[in-house]
Order: C-alpha cells, then sequence, then structure tokens
C-alpha cells in the first residue's frame, strides 16, 4: 500500500500546537510603523537584530571574505567544490575560537571537535541520533524550547521526560526534581538517554548557577547518562551573573567525569543573528560521538560559501571582541527599556540576565489559574492588544500565567509602540475588574483572582529590586499593582 | 547500558565500504602537477568543475548578487534573518525553471511543490522518513551510486533490496528483475513501499529509455507503490539519446492529476552535478502529493539551504541568458571530455559501456580479472590504487553484480591531469596483458583459458568499437 510514513502523517512535528497559532495571526496581520501601524506585534520570534550594522560593515570592508566578489572571486571553485563533512578547516578554527570568546576566553575549543549540522535544530537531532535509540528518552527541565518535541523526538522516536521546575524558587532546575523525574521514568520502564539543558535558558532568559551545572554534572555522572548542553543563547548574557559554560565545570572536574557523556550544541543564530545561514554546532568530548556525528553531517551541511565567509569574520579578533561587547550592551540597554516600562506598569517579569526574551508573569490576570485561563488571556493578548507572545503553556510550563516576550527582533520605534499597548491593556484592566459588562466579547465578567493559590507570587522578582527570597512571605496583590 | 545509540555504533553509514577507502588513500597521497606528480590521480569523485569560469564571469558581471544587494540597496539583514522553510519564492521559482529548462521545456514544475533541502543527501533521506516506516523496503536497480546505503537506510531503518542489471541487456532494468526483486523483499518479510532510480544512471552514465520508463510505471501503478526518481544528473546529458524525464512519461500516459499514480511519482535534484557546486549544499525534492511536500517541508528544518546561497543563486538561474548558454556549453565540455576519457581507455585495450550523461564512464575490465569473482575484483582494484595511483571506484562498492566494472570519473581533473592517468592505465594493462600471456602456459581450464584468449585476441585489433558489449 502507497501510504505515507507515520513520521509524516503524525504531529510530532508540533506545528499544530497553539504555539504557532499566534505566528499566524501575526503573518495574516503584520506590524509596520507606517503601512501597518494597527497590525500585530510580532514579540514571539526570538531573534537578535540589533547588531547588524556592525556586520554590514565588516561585510563592505572585507569584500575577500565573499566568493563572489572580484576580491574574492578566485576562491570560487575551491569553494563550490568543497564538500568535505569535517568542513573548511579555517572555518572550525574560527568557530572553535568564537565560542572561547563569547565565554570570556576561560575555555578553549578544539577545532578537532567541531562537527556542523543544519542548524541548532539539525545539531539537536544528531545528537540525538547519535546518543540514543528510538523509545529512549531524555530528561529535560521545563519550561522548555517548544520545538524540543519535534527536534529531539519527531524522526528519532525519543521520548521526552519533563523535569519540572516551578516559580517558588525561580525555576531553577533542583537535585530533587531530577531524581523525581528520573526514578518516575524508570518506574514506567522508560530507559534514560541522557538530560538535555539550554543554558543560557530559553525561555526564562537566565543563567544557571556554577553550584546548579556542578549538581547536574554530578548527577549525569552518578546515573552514567549523557549531558546535552544547549548553548546557544551563549552570548546573549548581558548581566550578572557571568556566564558560566559547562565546558569549565567539565575541565574543572577533570578525571572526576567521564567525559564521554558530555556534549555541547551551538549555533550562530542567536548570538550574531544569523539564522538564515543555518550555523549548526555539534561539540562532543566523546570521539566516536565526534566521529558518527560527522558522518550524519552529510544531512546538513553548512554551504561552504557560508563557510568561508564567516570563518573569515570570525578570525578577525578585533571584530569579534568589538562586537560581543555590544551586543551585550544593546540587549542589556533593551531588556531595561522594557523591563522598566512594565514595572512602570505593575507588570513583572523574572529577573533575568541572558537571552532575547523576557519571562512575563501575568498569572494575576488569569481568570482562572489553568490552562484554559491562560489560553483565554492569550489570545486577548493576540487579538485584541494586538502583541504576539508565547504563552508558557507552549513550553510545558506547570505553571499557567507565564508569557515569554521576546525584546531584540524589532527597532526602537516599535518598542515604544508595544510598551504603549501593554500600559494599555493593563489600564483596561482596570477598568474591566470595576465595570465587568464593558467588554462583551470578554466571556468572564471579571478579571481579579482569587489569591489563595497564588504560590507563584511569593517568588515574582520586579526586575530592579533585589532578587526576593523564594520563602518571601510578602503577598502581592495584582489589583494593587495594576 | 550502551552508552551511544545503535546508530553510531553500526556499520549502516557504508563508509568502511571500499568506495571511502578509495578516497581515504587518495587523501593521504593526493596528486598534484607540480606538488607531487606521482600521486594517486582521483576519478573516484563525480564532480563536475568544467564550467568554473562560466560561473566566475557571471559573478563579474552581477556584484550584486555577492554583495548582498538588490537593484543596490543592502538586503543583508532580510537574508540573515530568513530561515522559512518554504524557501525564498524566487530562488524556487528560478530553480523549477532551470529543471524545466534541462527538459527542453516539455514539462513544467509547480515552486509550490518543490522543497529545497541540505543537497540531494538530504533530499533522499527525508522521502524514506516521509514514505516509509523502520523495516520497510525500496527497491534499487544495480549498479547503484554507494552513498544510498548511508542516505537510504542508515538514520531511517528502510532496507535496501537490489533489482539486478547485467551487462547482457548493458544494465537495463528489465520485467522481470522488477518482479523478482519485489519476490525477494516478500522472502525476506519486508513490505515494499517503492522504486528508487537514478536517471542518468550514476555509475552507469546512461539515459533511462523510454521502454524502461514505461516498465516502471507499470510496476508502481500494479504493485501500488511509490517511484523516486533522483534526477541530479539531469543537466549533464550531453549526447543522444536525449533526456526522458518521468513526469514527461507520465504526461504522456494522460497520468495527470486525477490519477493515483501521479502522487506517488517524487523527484529528487540538486546543483551539485549539473552546476558544480556540491559545497552550496543546494537540494530539492519534488513531489506531486501536497501531505509529502508538507511533511517534507517541515523534515527540512533539520537541513535548510543557506539564505545567503539561496540568494546567490536564484539571481544566477534567473539570468535565462546565462542559463541557456551555461546548459549547452556544459554538455558540449561534458561530451568532449567524454571521449577523451573513452579514446584513452581504448588505447590501453579497455572499452566501457556506452554512455551518453553523467561525469563518469562505466567501465569493463573483466578481461584483466584473474578470475571471475569479486576477490580478483578487488585484488585488481588495489593494484590500480596503489600502483597505478588512479583512485576508482570498483563495481562492488556500486552493488553491480558482475565482477569486473570500475567507474571512472571524467569531469573532475584537468585534460593533461586525464591524459597522464591514460597513460598510466596503458603502462599498466601491457604490463598485465604480458602477465596474463605467460600465465596461460601454466595449466588452466579450458573455458577460461578461451575466454582470456577471446580478450587477449580483442586488444590487438585498433578498430574495434569503443564500447565493448555491444
Amino acid at each position: 500500500m502507497a501510504t505515507l510514513s507515520k513520521i509524516a502523517t503524525n504531529n510530532r512535528h508540533g506545528e499544530n500546537s497553539p504555539y504557532f497559532d499566534g505566528w499566524k495571526a501575526y503573518d495574516k496581520n503584520p506590524f509596520h510603523p507606517t503601512r501597518n501601524p494597527e497590525g500585530v506585534i510580532q514579540m514571539g520570534l526570538a531573534e537578535n537584530q540589533l547588531c547588524f550594522d556592525l556586520i554590514k560593515e565588516w561585510i563592505s570592508k572585507n569584500p575577500s571574505a565573499s566568493i563572489c566578489t572580484a576580491e574574492g572571486v578566485d576562491e570560487f571553485k575551491d569553494i563550490a567544490n568543497f564538500q568535505d563533512y569535517h568542513g573548511l578547516p579555517e572555518f572550525r578554527q574560527a568557530v572553535a575560537k568564537f565560542m572561547s570568546r563569547a565565554r570570556g576566553g576561560g575555555v578553549t575549543f578544539d577545532p578537532q571537535r567541531v562537527v556542523m549540522a543544519g542548524g541548532a535544530t539539525g545539531a539537536n537531532e544528531l545528537i540525538t541520533f547519535c546518543i540514543a535509540d528510538p523509545g529512549d528518552a531524555f530528561l529535560v527541565p521545563s519550561p522548555y524550547y517548544p520545538a524540543f518535541d519535534r527536534d529531539l523526538g519527531w524522526r528519532t522516536g525519543v521520548k521526552i521526560v519533563p523535569v519540572n521546575c516551578y516559580s517558588s524558587n525561580n525555576f531553577q532546575i533542583t537535585r530533587e526534581a531530577l531524581e523525581e523525574a528520573y526514578k518516575k521514568a524508570r518506574e514506567a520502564n522508560i530507559n534514560v538517554k541522557g538530560l538535555i539543558i539550554t543554558n543560557p535558558s530559553n525561555p526564562l532568559g537566565t543563567t544557571l548557577h556554577r553550584d546548579t551545572l556542578e549538581s547536574l554534572v554530578s548527577f549525569v555522572n552518578e546515573k552514567n547518562i549523557h549531558l546535552v548542553v544547549d548553548e546557544i543563547y551563549a552570548a546573549t548574557v548581558f548581566s550578572s551573573p557571568k556566564f558560566v559554560s559547562i565546558t569549565e565545570i567539565i575541565e574543572e572536574m577533570g578525571s572526576n567525569i567521564n567525559r564521554d557523556n558530555f556534549h555541547v550544541i551551538y549555533s550562530l543564530s542567536k548570538d550574531m543573528g544569523l539564522p538564515g545561514f543555518r550555523v549548526g554546532i555539534v561539540y562532543s568530548y566523546n570521539d566516536m560521538v565526534v566521529h558518527c556525528g560527522r558522518k550524519m553531517s552529510s544531512f546538513g551541511l553548512v554551504s561552504s560559501q557560508t563557510q568561508y565567509l564567516l570563518a573569515a569574520m570570525l578570525n578577525d579578533d578585533e571584530f569579534v571582541d568589538n562586537f560581543l561587547a555590544e551586543s551585550s550592551k544593546r540587549l542589556a540597554k533593551r531588556y531595561q527599556t522594557f523591563t522598566k516600562g512594565l514595572e512602570q506598569v505593575g507588570i513583572k517579569c523574572l529577573k533575568s540576565n541572558a537571552g532575547l526574551f523576557f519571562w512575563m508573569n501575568l498569572g494575576h490576570r488569569l481568570k482562572e489559574q489553568t490552562l484554559e485561563g491562560e489560553m483565554v488571556l492569550w489570545r486577548m493578548i493576540i487579538n485584541d492588544v494586538k502583541l504576539n507572545v508565547s504563552p508558557g503553556s507552549s513550553f510545558q510550563c506547570t505553571e499557567p500565567g507565564w508569557f515569554r516576550v521576546c525584546f531584540a527582533n524589532m527597532d526602537d520605534e516599535t518598542v515604544h509602540v508595544a510598551l504603549n499597548r501593554i500600559g494599555a491593556f493593563v489600564s483596561q484592566g482596570k477598568e474591566i475588574s470595576s465595570e465587568p459588562q464593558k467588554k462583551k466579547r470578554w466571556q468572564k465578567k471579571e478579571l481579579h483572582l482569587s489569591f489563595s493559590s497564588r504560590i507563584y507570587e511569593e517568588s515574582v522578582m520586579s526586575p530592579h529590586k533585589n532578587m526576593m527570597s523564594p520563602h518571601s512571605p510578602i503577598p502581592q496583590s495584582p489589583l494593587v499593582r495594576a | 547500558m550502551k552508552l551511544l545509540s545503535t546508530k553510531a555504533t553500526c556499520n549502516s553509514h557504508g563508509q568502511d565500504s571500499s568506495y571511502f577507502l578509495g578516497w581515504q588513500e587518495y587523501e593521504k597521497n593526493p596528486y598534484d602537477e607540480k606538488k607531487n606528480p606521482k600521486g594517486i590521480i582521483q576519478m573516484g569523485l563525480a564532480e563536475n568543475q568544467l564550467c568554473f569560469d562560466l560561473l566566475e564571469s557571471w559573478l563579474n558581471k552581477n556584484p550584486d548578487a555577492a554583495g548582498f544587494k538588490r537593484d543596490g540597496q543592502s538586503i543583508f539583514r532580510e537574508l540573515a534573518l530568513f530561515q522559512d522553510y518554504h524557501g525564498l519564492p524566487a530562488f524556487k521559482k528560478a530553480l523549477v525553471e532551470f529543471m524545466s529548462e534541462i527538459r527542453g521545456n516539455k514539462v513544467t514544475f509547480d515552486p509550490n511543490k518543490i522543497v529545497l533541502t541540505a543537497g540531494a543527501t538530504s533530499a533522499n533521506e527525508t522521502l524514506m522518513f516521509c514514505l516509509a516506516e523502520p523495516g520497510d523496503a525500496f527497491l534499487l536497480p544495480t549498479p547503484y551510486y554507494p552513498g544510498f546505503d548511508r542516505d537510504l537506510k542508515w538514520r531511517t531503518g528502510v532496507e535496501i533490496v537490489p533489482i539486478h542489471c547485467t551487462s547482457s541487456n548493458d544494465f537495463q532494468i528489465t520485467e522481470t528483475a522488477l518482479e523478482k526483486a519485489y519476490k525477494q523483499a516478500q522472502k525476506q518479510n519486508l513490505r515494499v513501499k517503492g522504486v528508487l532510480v537514478t536517471n542518468p544512471s550514476n555509475p552507469l552514465g546512461t539515459t533511462m529509455s523510454r521502454n524502461e520508463l514505461n516498465l516502471l510505471v507499470d510496476f508502481i501503478t500494479a504493485k501500488n507503490i511509490h517511484l523516486i526518481s533522483d534526477e541530479i544528473y539531469s543537466g549533464t546529458v550531453f549526447n543522444s539519446p536525449g533526456f526522458i524525464s518521468i513526469m514527461e512519461i507520465l504526461k504522456e500516459r494522460n497520468c495527470s492529476e486525477d490519477t493515483e499514480v501521479w502522487n506517488r511519482v517524487h523527484i529528487v535534484y540538486s546543483l551539485s552535478k549539473d552546476l558544480g557546486l556540491p559545497g552550496f549544499r543546494v537540494g530539492a525534492l519534488y513531489s506531486n502529493d501536497d501531505m509529502v511536500v508538507a511533511a517534507a517541508t517541515k523534515m527540512s528544518s533539520f537541513g535548510l539551504v543557506s539564505s545567503q546561497t539561496q540568494y546567490l543563486l536564484s539571481a544566477m538561474l534567473s539570468d535565462k541568458k546565462f542559463t541557456k548558454n551555461y546548459i549547452s556549453e556544459n554538455q558540449k565540455r561534458l561530451k568532449q571530455r567524454q571521449k577523451k576519457l573513452v579514446s584513452g581507455l581504448e588505447k590501453a585495450g579497455i572499452s566501457c559501456l556506452k554512455s551518453n550523461a553523467g561525469l563518469f564512464c562505466w567501465v569493463d575490465m573483466r578481461h584483466l580479472l584473474s578470475s571471475n569473482t569479486f576477490e580478483a575484483e578487488i585484488e585488481l582494484w588495489k593494484k590500480i590504487v596503489y600502483d597505478v595511483k588512479l583512485n576508482i571506484s570498483p563495481g562492488s562498492s556500486c552493488h553491480c553484480t558482475e565482477p569486473g566494472w570500475f567507474r571512472v570519473c571524467f569531469a573532475n581533473m584537468s585534460e593533461e591531469t586525464l591524459k597522464l592517468s591514460m597513460q598510466r592505465l596503458k603502462a599498466f594493462v601491457d604490463t598485465t596483458i604480458n602477465v596474463h600471456n605467460q600465465s596461460n602456459h601454466q595449466s588452466v581450464k579450458n573455458s577460461r583459458r578461451k575466454s582470456l584468449s577471446k580478450w587477449v585476441f580483442r586488444l590487438s585489433f585498433d578498430d574495434r568499437e569503443p564500447c565493448g558489449e555491444r
């Protein structure tokens, strides 16, 4: 029978999830400052658009980095012909150097361990094919990047077992949570092959503390399972605490750990803002994984034209140092603009120091502390406020009311418009709770919440206050703030 | 508990095969005209290096495409951000028009049905993921491209069952061979999901006849299975008979959108051979089945084409003056180059299958084997790699059922290098024939003696046809 495969016809690509409904709304009615000022502002796309000017300037000053310009065309033939899955040596060296610089130069990376893949998307799938069989599972702390379901599980047949994290301790990963998830999986006869974390975190925008990393390393070492750290946002760290890469811990622990279990995923899509160029990297400490991964990279090599350009760019030390510093600065500024604006209207976010987004808490605006309640609010935000933000449920967050809001994919003017809209939405909320009949299309008559079950409130962070203790007894009344 | 996956520790990537071992030897001792004139000449790599001057000249005249500019305006930002798996619309349009042009505009392609992938490698694997479950099988005519063992089987768990073709009819596919392969799959308890052919063929260098193509359509109709036509070499057809695309056949048979079989035919393409750009990783799959297009499009996330490259090539392929000239000039140069290889082989007393396409010839060295076995083939191959210092591909790596055939590439080197390779080969053959002549005096079976002397007899003629078997 000429039917299609199960993979082709199932839903594990995840694109039927509501996460993408917001995108669809945006696609139908995209915001433009002059042509469509009433359109939906895209705040669901974690892109870094803040430093293109620096890259463009470098490209125009370095025409020989392109194999198509008069200055570079002599290399065209050799580069166009180059399909070796080892990649251009100068590209691997440049990537290894960049990875080191993006981590403050504290660790060095071996170019021989750099394996190419089709973006981090391809890299995550590749590492999964290398270390897990169909039916095996990975532990993944929630909330996590929605597309992991596709990248780690769609064609590989591997399962994800979430490790639930809670706002009560700012969503940090605890040893207890790991042990519990692992135990439950084993009881259900699920073969756990590894733990996958994203550091800095998407969607939290936070970096892991050193002791958390050490705890993770000790956990995987004890269980003899793999640790894959997706460090795709490594160079988006814009304030303290300083980023601690897993590679530092690995170096420090020396022979106390089995290095064969450790792998890093990287990409230039976020740090450099080049998602279109499809530069994904698998960096493994396991020789067999490097060997096998390299063969698998045939299915998603980086275009040699792109390798050549980026090799030249990333080998330019002056450019790289300036880029990293400037990018950090601009991200910090953009983050501050947003969080200040949100604070003024009483919206709190998780205190973060990295990433291209913040993790916003609208739990107090939910009519019902449920997934449905979150969906209702979310649809309102898209359709009425006209902002495409990502609901926490799409990240498998167990607490309703959290939203990921991207801030680095728009210009300053749009930031202004977005903040105004949020402000307007919040003040409408005030009116709603006192005049419940005002907006017909809102099914619920009242917006104010029952305060009894807001455990999350204790740990909601104001970005401009010191970190609140996770056990702070101070209740926050959203009505007062709103 | 075992640490890595089964896939990581098995051999299904196929890279322990001789095909790749020859490459490794070449890497250790590569020929260079000046720096290493005694090194191994690479004749195992099906690359098209004959037309880079045309590409470079186009680049010189079109600086915008190089500088991320359109009409003088920078579009760097847009390209840097563009990761839409639907692909750059201008590129898809230009690509399908290019594919159409290669087919003499006898068929047209819909840009909405094409999916861009990281090379044909990725396109083929993606189609397997879409059409088959682990444990299902695809039938492939032998000899076939060694890389298929990796691309079709490795991570997908799909099996390949060979359709055995022989030199008795120039390796054409027959109905008998198809049925035999199907039955063999059933015997092995494998569910056959389709047939995959490469047309023009790698390693044969021949285009499929109308008869063969119709046979295939009949077969997949009867069995209700898929047909994948890997047409990666479609632009390398340099001689008659011309290229007949599977789409043309469907059209002729009035198998249009209404028929079921229409939805079960899929085409794979790439710019790695026709344009000589394997480094750019530009592959594509084309399907008439919307579901396949939809699923494959999502899967292409794992291997999209760099936006930088899509943009450059959309500009290049939209230049119709350029593409028209390129297609005809490419074919002309390939024809000339193939002729040189064939006559060089002739001088060494070696014939090959008469071919009209591809970047290689399917060479008949059966007469040089010490015995009609694959052991003898590998023995001969090792001599050719290590002593003659030519990396050619033994037929066994292509799953050929008859020992003694080799794929020899001709478009990945300069004319001088090709000449040198033929001189080396002739020198080797002359020595080998002398050795054979001597060994004839020893006790040998009559039949073998007869066949040996037949070959020896043949070699002494200067006016025989270039391809031995016809």
